[in-house]
């Protein structure tokens, strides 16, 4: 029976083996963030960024260190945060927009603060009022963006407004991003839909769809590959003038291009654009409540808005905050962008993907 | 029994009882690892889905599947699935073939490169095969052929992605087959296609059977060739899932079309088990080198030219772009991609890109080791001839292949955070997911190896009176070191590449080199789209080296042990 049991011996050892291993790392890690109450964990999605120097000077002011965890795409990370609420990866939660907010709300993924200069935020981003268990942090507008080389060489006017995508001239010349999976390719279709209407926008549809639009997965490829505008695009050969994409996206191609242009090649279709807003939250279990609130009141300061910009491209949604150079040149502003209320999103927005769906792409 | 006809004087039902618990030892971590590393994850989060207040939801499943777009999906994913491994083997049979017993120049290098497409992340595959056969493509500029949003190019990825699971799994057995046989039988007046339909063929239908298998395994499942080659109107059920999960947060929905892959996967395993039973066979092994040798006549010549060209144009092609796209920067071509990814000024990370590397190599050390703890074991105690409730087993270590790497992912999240397993935010998690897909192919290198040992070596090891333990390190451990070697080299692999399961744990301070490619394809500008073309083409090429280090290795050990 010797040799049964050593083999037995051998195969218990190497479980504890592993149990132990899993053990020590775990005791390692729990160390970092839950005793230590001088550490603070933001979770968001891959788009946050922040210049080092200003987060650097937070950390000095506040005593805090900031640990950032981005957690894939906006709507993944919102989700994983909903999953994982009992036992948080993190303090505070930033990147749920209002395409999302309700589903965060509806599943109590966050507690009451009212931020430190919550007063200083344009009213029109406020919502929650009552409760304060957001906070609005940036917001940004989803536009088509237009290849300005294509239309200067055959002489025609970019479009301007939803209606105008539908026209002849603009034959085959859209990409957009499906809707189901994609941001930007949501929050097209809620602009659609807050523009002509619940009964609406089908027709809309229809008609985009007899002119030829074309629909892939995701942005990254609509922008990048497609769209005959953007520096990714024109290596890739894209051949697709008009693409849904941000208002801020002229700025980003003038920013990383060596050496940079004097004027953006792509403009923005103004008449095209639903407004996002992006939220930030004290996670419902944080175990640094306090730095947490801290990190908050960070998000809205000044120095952090004005940072905003150039790192995530974005807009400031505290009063008074100067854009950046680059921003004002290259930018738009948009006046009127289309919008809707969380609520009204959160009632919809499924059975209107289910039919976007079947009436786009099958 | 085996070891019951070991034990020559010895009653049978002490034998019997031996054996079996030396099984049920050896078995026992394998089963604890993916009870708690597998089950537990995946069992949660569709308890998750398909539990209300308590209450199992059951009609949710009929409901589901009465969708007719899921009906879809369904018929897509298998079909496509079907398509592609007939496609596979079809062409790469005769690459394992050529591979096993010709002899020519350059057939390590190429046997390690036809490899390297099998670990590439998805992502990465998308873009290269998109560059080949795209819009703008080189085929496009030659020919004006363009393949994309067509099921053609997922079916020629599919098969850039797989030819090397056939070349080894296949040609790794053919080329240890003892050719005298065949030789035998055609002395005995066989013709030649009737020798091989009868001596070869059926000593490799394990090995066919276990390849085909994998392939289909992998297109039933997958993703990122879907998603990006497909577009939106093709979906598979992994796409499915990881939509209704990630994107709509449809818990019961996703956790009934993971209860419906789990079946189809189930259904298909349990029939290769059946298969492969019935075909087993002891098999003379011999020392591939005496095996090989350089082609002879127009017939063989053809064959290894049409095998190469094929290999150029599938495989080294599409490769060959990738590494094109890295070196073209804004100013000609130049390494300005790469000087890049030492900054970490980009802001895609926190840290420079190319620190990933490193981040890759440690964790895919970690998951191999633990692979091959884990697979070893497991194939130890399946080689012993099985009763039914060893058989399951085989078929369940196949199962973390066949199920959603988005399920698994997202069952760690929400299950491994509490003590005693808070693994959340250790390092662990991640090789631990990787290791879970490592596994099957370690126990699938080397049970048809192990399973052909001949038995009665070891019996006669026991007569000699040698313990099973002993007699196992003394006969079959040297005839199988070759596929142990060939099982580490895949598991270090697939956990280099695995995308699916490590994007949602791995923590974003450290990335994995597929994890990072992903998140600087995801953001605009030329700067991170060149940093990804060749943060892969690095991930390319340290899989290349490692794979090519894993050949010499082998001839150098291997030479004079049999």
């Amino acid at each position: 029976m010797s040799t049964t049991k050593k083999v037995t011996v051998t195969a218990v050892a190497v479980t504890l083996g592993i149990v132990a291993l899993s053990a020590c790392g775990s005791s390692d890690g729990s160390g970092d963030n839950a005793a230590d109450s001088k550490n603070v964990t933001l979770v968001s999605h891959d788009s946050f960024a922040v210049s080092k120097d200003v987060l650097k000077e937070f950390e000095k002011r506040s005593g805090y260190k900031v640990s950032v965890l981005k957690d894939g795409d906006a709507g993944a990370a919102v989700n994983k945060a909903i999953l994982s609420k009992d036992n948080p990866q993190g303090d505070v939660f930033f990147g749920v927009d209002n395409t999302l907010l309700s589903r965060a709300l509806d599943n109590d993924l966050f507690q009451s603060y009212e931020a430190k200069g919550s007063d200083q935020i344009a009213s029109q981003f406020r919502v929650d009022q009552d409760k304060h268990r957001v906070t609005p942090v940036d917001s940004g507008d989803i536009c088509v963006n237009y290849d300005k080389k294509y239309f200067a060489d055959k002489k025609l006017a970019p479009p301007k407004s939803f209606d105008d995508l539908v026209k002849p001239a603009y034959k085959n010349l859209l990409v957009t991003e499906n809707a189901s999976t994609s941001s930007p390719g949501l929050g097209f279709l809620l602009g659609t839909a807050a523009q002509y209407g619940d009964d609406g926008w089908q027709g809309y549809w229809k008609k985009l769809k007899a002119n030829g639009v074309k629909v892939v997965d995701g942005w990254e490829q609509a922008y990048s590959e497609e769209f005959s505008g953007s520096t990714g695009g024109k290596k890739a050969k894209g051949d697709r003038p008009l693409v849904v994409s941000y208002a801020s996206s002229p700025p980003v191609e003038v920013l990383y291009a060596k050496p940079q242009p004097k004027e953006a090649p792509t403009g923005v279709a103004t008449g095209t654009c639903f407004r996002q807003v992006e939220y930030a939250g004290l996670l419902g279990n944080a175990k640094n409540e306090k730095g947490g609130k801290a990190l908050l009141d960070f998000l809205i300061s000044t120095e952090f808005q004005q940072d905003m910009p150039l790192n995530m491209f974005v807009n400031p949604v505290r009063e008074g905050v100067e854009l950046p150079e680059l921003f004002v040149k290259h930018g738009v502003k948009v006046d009127e962008p289309e919008t809707m209320a969380p609520k009204k999103i959160a009632d919809n927005r499924d059975q209107w993907v289910k039919s976007w769906t079947s009436l786009v792409l099958k | 029994m085996d070891l019951a006809r070991t034990e020559v004087k010895a009653p049978a039902r002490k034998g019997f009882t031996r054996g079996s618990a030396a099984r049920l030892g050896l078995m026992a971590v394998p089963v604890a690892f993916f009870a708690v590393f597998f089950a537990y994850p995946v069992a949660a989060i569709v308890a998750r889905g398909l539990k209300v207040d308590g209450e199992w939801q059951f009609g949710r499943i009929a409901e589901v599947i009465g969708q007719s777009d899921v009906r879809h999906v369904l018929w897509f994913t298998t079909w496509q699935a079907l398509a592609s491994t007939a496609l596979t083997l079809l062409i790469a049979l005769p690459g394992a073939y050529v591979f096993a017993r010709f002899e020519f120049r350059g057939k390590q290098v190429l046997r390690a490169a036809v490899t390297v497409p099998f670990v590439l992340p998805t992502v990465v595959v998308g873009t290269a095969f998109l560059a080949l056969v795209g819009r703008g493509g080189l085929f496009d500029e030659m020919w004006g052929l363009r393949l994309d949003t067509t099921v053609w190019a997922i079916l020629l990825a599919h098969v850039f992605f797989n030819y090397a699971v056939v070349v080894r799994t296949v040609g790794g057995l053919w080329s240890q087959l003892d050719p005298r046989q065949e030789e035998a039988a055609r002395m005995l007046g066989a013709s030649r296609w009737r020798a091989w339909r009868t001596v070869t063929l059926p000593a490799l239908g394990p090995a066919v059977a276990a390849a085909a298998l994998m392939v289909f395994l992998f297109t039933f499942t997958s993703f990122g060739v879907v998603q990006i080659l497909g577009g939106p109107a093709y979906s598979t059920l992994e796409v499915e899932i990881y939509r209704q999960t990630a994107q709509l947060l449809d818990l019961s929905t996703a956790a009934v079309l993971t209860i419906v892959q789990f079946v189809a996967v189930g259904l298909i395993l349990a029939v290769h088990a059946w298969t492969v039973r019935r075909r087993e066979t002891v098999l003379q092994l011999v020392d591939a080198s005496t095996v090989a040798r350089r082609p002879r006549g127009v017939g063989q010549w053809a064959l290894l030219g049409g095998v190469m060209l094929t290999i150029a144009v599938l495989i080294l092609l599409p490769l060959g772009v990738l590494i094109e796209r890295s070196l073209s920067g804004p100013d000609g071509y130049g390494f300005t991609y790469y000087q890049e990814l030492t900054s970490a000024e980009g802001g895609a990370f926190l840290v420079p890109p190319i620190d990933a590397v490193w981040n890759s190599l440690q964790y895919a050390l970690a998951a191999t080791a633990i692979a091959l703890v884990i697979g070893g074991l497991a194939a130890a105690a399946l080689t012993r001839k099985a009763g039914r409730l060893v058989r399951g087993f085989d078929a369940l270590l196949m199962l973390p292949l066949g199920v959603s790497a988005v399920t698994v992912g997202f069952g760690f999240l929400i299950t491994l955070d509490e003590p005693p397993l808070d693994l959340r935010s250790t390092w662990i998690l991640v090789p631990l997911a990787q290791a879970l897909v490592g596994v099957p192919f370690v126990v699938r290198t080397m049970l048809p190896v192990l399973r052909a040992v001949d038995g009665r070596l070891r019996e006669a090891a026991a007569v000699l009176g040698a313990s099973p333990l002993r007699a196992w390190r003394e006969v079959d451990l040297p005839m199988v070191r070759r596929a142990l070697l060939i099982a580490a080299g895949f598991a270090f692999a697939v956990s280099l590449g695995e995308f699916g399961a490590t994007v949602f744990i791995a923590r974003p301070d450290n990335p994995t080199l597929p994890v990072a490619v992903a998140r600087l394809l995801g953001r605009a500008g030329e700067l991170n789209y060149g940093q990804a073309m060749a943060l892969s083409t690095i991930l390319m090429v340290v899989c290349a080296v490692s794979l090519l280090l894993l050949e010499r290795l082998r001839t150098d050990r291997t030479t004079g042990e049999f």
